[in-house]
């Protein structure tokens, strides 16, 4: 039995066979000897490329958009450049195997890319390192196909959206991988679908490990392959007393979320796509607090257009039958970012150009997302909210800006409905503020992540760190306590939409501080809302 | 030889989704020899990892030259996609 320990994104208890998903670093083959079997190895390894990516282009088509596809199509068209199959006939030729000369073109072509003068361009390397993988991998006998024939735990390096989207994501039961934040992609993920997952392993992604009985504990953060009998009996027990605490919850479905002393909270679900709004109805969430607006930003070459944005936005408030839904504008800055908005590189993104810092900057970039939201509204009731406000002026100027926008549609003829303003507490400043920016707003919520790494001064993706770091600090908690009573005090309501939100030793206080709303992830709402019905809060 | 030039407009300049539907529309031209490209650079118009090599962006002026086969008609597409797409 092999034990190891990573930083866990969601609770439970995961046992299956453990998938290793690698990006292939396959030792490469060496030539056969003879160039004119190399070469035809080559070309049939390149059909067989061409036609996986043709099958990955229309799933992309239809699952993300067109304009994703497009990057497919451009490495399609790469197997086709007569400067790359030159390149790699000559090194075959020169003895060379068809999988080595491959990998040293892709190399060298990846490099001149990444020695452009254009941040958009030096990333393009990628596509050319991408699709010289696939045919090395192709060559290698490799399976990039990846399949999971049973479910399973999937180990990994990291993952990006775009691999995601290929995963067979109702055979996963747990993600386990090296790298990855406890906010990065996969985490999110990992949080929608309501699975136990570790970041931050040092698990080895060795063969020896495919296959393998792996077991994931989500509570203490740690992972045992090949368990012994002892430890898969407790996990087994761990796993089923879950999965009956599962069942108790269900009790609480459909019920109202008040306490016994008849305080009412809303709880709510954040959400990081429309694709998400079944977990919101599972999860049995009132509304949607907190819906990033960042996927649909993301992993794509140029900006969404207005139309676009509006689709996505109008298909959640839609779904939602009536529910609210808080839609968070763009929170995007240096460390998260896609290359067409040609951010410079900052030494310290946290403190950077970003959230609202960037759409008072670039009203090319925050007019189609505001005049979209205007437009969704019409469909049901839609409230906004601005990330990473510190001053009066910001909240000012985006007012006059969001006015602006209203009247516009308006005089178009345009449908649009009331949307509440509403602002993110996520800086110490914003907290110390709030009772002057309360008179300004329709609401608060607090974003917690980034309040306690601001107001601590610690950065919480650094595991050095842990010690430091108290997710209880009473600093953090005295501004929650604030931050609501200036609302109150304003006549306003005020939300957490922070990962402090679902601490379920925290909901007490938070009721008792005068929350009105606490947005969690959606598997987390039940449990919550057991929480607040045994409270006395008043 | 037809060549004419091109100055681009479009923000994002010679991207790789413009950049592979340009070399689609050059590869319709089967006789013709077409390059593209800057003072500095010409390259193949059907090579797709040589025309996002130039790097073209927003201001920049392309010149485009064919010669052979169909090279009017060749010249004329050309243009039309430029100024219609970029």
């Amino acid at each position: 039995m092999k034990k190891g320990t990573g930083r866990p994104v969601f609770s439970g208890v995961a046992i299956g066979r453990a998938y290793i998903y690698k990006k292939q670093q396959a030792a490469l083959p060496t030539s056969c000897g003879d160039a004119s079997v190399e070469q035809r190895h080559f070309e049939e390894a390149k059909e067989e490329a061409r036609a996986q990516l043709q099958a990955l282009f229309e799933k992309t088509c239809k699952e993300i958009g067109e304009e994703q596809g497009m990057i497919i199509d451009v490495q399609m068209m790469m197997l086709d450049d007569l400067d790359y199959l030159e390149s790699i006939e000559a090194m075959i030729k020169n003895g060379a195997s068809a999988a080595e000369a491959v990998k040293e073109t892709g190399d060298t072509f990846a490099a001149a890319f990444a020695a452009m003068d254009d941040d958009y361009m030096k990333a393009r390397a990628v596509d050319v390192k991408d699709v010289s993988t696939r045919i090395v991998t192709i060559l290698c006998g490799g399976k990039t196909g990846f399949s999971m024939e049973e479910p399973g735990i999937l180990v990994a390096e990291d993952l990006t959206p775009s691999e995601t989207v290929q995963m067979p994501k109702d055979k996963i039961l747990a993600f386990v991988t090296r790298q990855g934040s406890s906010n990065s992609h996969t985490a999110i993920l990992a949080r929608i679908m309501n699975i136990p997952s570790l970041v931050q392993t040092q698990i080895n992604l060795d063969d020896e490990i495919d296959g393998k009985q792996m077991i994931v504990d989500g509570f203490e953060g740690c992972y045992y392959i090949e368990p012994d009998e002892q430890t898969l009996a407790v996990m087994k027990e761990k796993r089923h007393a879950t999965e009956e605490y599962r069942q108790q919850l269900e009790a609480y479905r459909g019920k109202e979320s008040v306490t016994r002393g008849g305080r009412k909270i809303n709880l709510f679900a954040n959400i990081g796509n429309p694709d998400d709004l079944v977990h919101v109805i599972e999860g049995d969430a009132e509304g949607v607090g907190l819906m990033r607006s960042e996927f649909l930003y993301l992993g794509r070459t140029d900006f969404p257009t207005e139309e676009e944005l509006f689709e996505a936005y109008k298909k959640v408030v839609e779904g939602l039958g009536g529910r609210r839904v808080v839609i968070r504008t763009l929170d995007i800055g240096a460390d998260k970012q896609a290359d067409y908005f040609g951010l410079e590189h900052e030494e310290n993104p946290a403190l950077g150009l970003r959230g609202i810092r960037i759409c008072l900057e670039r009203e090319d970039v925050f007019r189609p997302q505001m005049r979209a939201i205007y437009r969704a509204s019409a469909y049901g009731p839609v409230s906004v909210m601005f990330p990473m406000i510190a001053s009066l002026w910001e909240v000012r100027k985006v007012k006059e800006f969001c006015a602006k926008i209203r009247e516009e549609l308006i005089a178009e003829g345009v449908a649009v409905g009331e949307v509440e303003l509403g602002i993110m507490i996520e800086t110490p400043a914003a907290a110390i503020m709030s009772a002057q920016l309360a008179k300004e707003v329709d609401f608060f919520s607090v974003g917690t992540n980034d309040l306690t790494q601001y107001t601590l001064a610690i950065d919480r993706q650094n595991p050095n760190l842990d010690a430091f770091y108290d997710a209880h600090h009473p600093a953090v908690l005295e501004l929650l306590r604030q931050v609501a009573h200036n609302a109150h005090e304003a006549g306003i309501w005020a939300g957490i939409c922070g990962e402090l939100g679902a601490d379920a030793s925290l909901t007490e206080t938070f009721l008792e501080m005068g929350y009105d709303e606490l947005s969690v992830s959606p598997g987390r709402v039940l449990e919550l809302r057991k929480k607040v019905c045994e409270s006395e809060v008043q | 030889m037809k060549q004419f030039q091109y100055v681009i407009t479009d923000e994002l300049g010679l991207h790789a989704r413009p950049a592979g539907q340009l070399v689609k529309v050059a590869a319709g031209f089967a006789g013709c020899y077409i390059k593209v490209g800057t003072e500095a650079k010409m390259v193949d118009a059907k090579r797709i990892m040589g025309v996002m090599q130039l790097g073209a962006k927003k201001g920049t002026a392309l010149t485009i030259t064919c010669e052979g086969a169909d090279e009017e008609a060749a010249a004329e597409k050309l243009e039309a996609f430029l100024k219609e797409n970029l």
